[in-house]
């Protein structure tokens, strides 16, 4: 059983390890180098997200198994104030007013799940999920051999 | 300069090498390092090869667009080079804009468009 990948972030050169821990993960989990790509690509801008707004949070990254997928799951933790408006954050036109940028909802858009948890007392949590394509692409087919 | 990036001078352009990856503030250092040397070198072109950056995300693009916008109004060009297949993927799916910045595909090419620009009227 894979233990927790946990990663510190506290300041900018966290990143670099942060891209770096994901990317060696997602590629020993059998994540295509492109796959691998994405997932570092999310983590760099939700961590820059910790940095930025918080100051110091933590990455954690860990192995999924589910039914016949396996993927890879992201969680970045901060305790800071919380993110006021998590609608703006995660709109594209956002990025223009000077507020969180277009970190958040590019980040969703490279990963398979993406979630919110945020409150001015607990701070905030993203969860993101990645499933490894040839997974997926192996349920399609077996659901469509079940229907006939 | 940071140490993770080579610049070297070729005529009247400068070449800039990323190493390996950077950290934010070393992105910095090299959009402010360039932008500063257009003029002490008197450099037309700016040509930054990013082979070997793994991951481009909204702060590198950033940064490298305004490094182009800075440089542009000091009387040189910047192209970048070198954008790795998975990372222009991953650009795409973030719908990151790198314009109006040009790019590349190696730097035969980028020397090639910044002589064709250099000959040709400014617009």
């Amino acid at each position: 059983m894979n233990g927790d990948l946990r990663v510190a972030i506290e300041a900018d050169a966290d990143l670099v390890e942060a891209r770096a821990a994901a990317r060696r993960l997602a590629t020993s989990l059998g994540f295509s180098r492109t796959d691998a790509t994405l997932i570092a690509t999310a983590i760099s801008e939700i961590a820059r997200n910790i940095v930025v707004h918080v100051g110091r949070g933590t990455i954690t990254m860990r192995a999924l198994v589910e039914d016949e997928r396996r993927g890879l799951q992201i969680v970045a933790e901060d305790n800071g104030a919380g993110i006021r408006d998590v609608e703006a954050a995660l709109d594209d036109g956002y990025a223009g007013r000077g507020g969180l940028g277009l970190g958040l909802p590019g980040a969703r858009r490279l990963m398979d799940d993406f979630e919110i948890d945020t409150s001015p007392e607990r701070g905030t949590r993203v969860t993101m999920k990645k499933w490894r394509v040839r997974d997926e692409l192996e349920r399609l087919r077996d659901r469509r051999r079940n229907e006939r | 300069m940071p140490l993770s990036v080579a610049i070297l001078r070729q005529g009247d352009y400068l070449i800039a090498s990323v190493q390996n990856d950077l950290s934010d503030a070393e992105v910095l250092e090299l959009r402010d390092d360039l932008a500063e040397r257009v003029g002490r070198q008197r450099a037309r072109g700016i040509v930054v090869d990013v082979s070997a950056l793994d991951v481009i995300d909204s702060f590198v693009a950033r940064a490298l667009r305004a490094l182009a916008a800075t440089a542009r109004l000091r009387g040189a060009e910047t192209i970048i080079v070198g954008i790795q297949p998975d990372v222009a993927i991953a650009m795409v799916h973030f719908k990151l804009n790198l314009a109006p910045l040009r790019t590349a595909l190696d730097l035969d090419e980028a020397l090639a468009l910044l002589d064709g620009a250099k000959h040709a009227p400014r617009a």
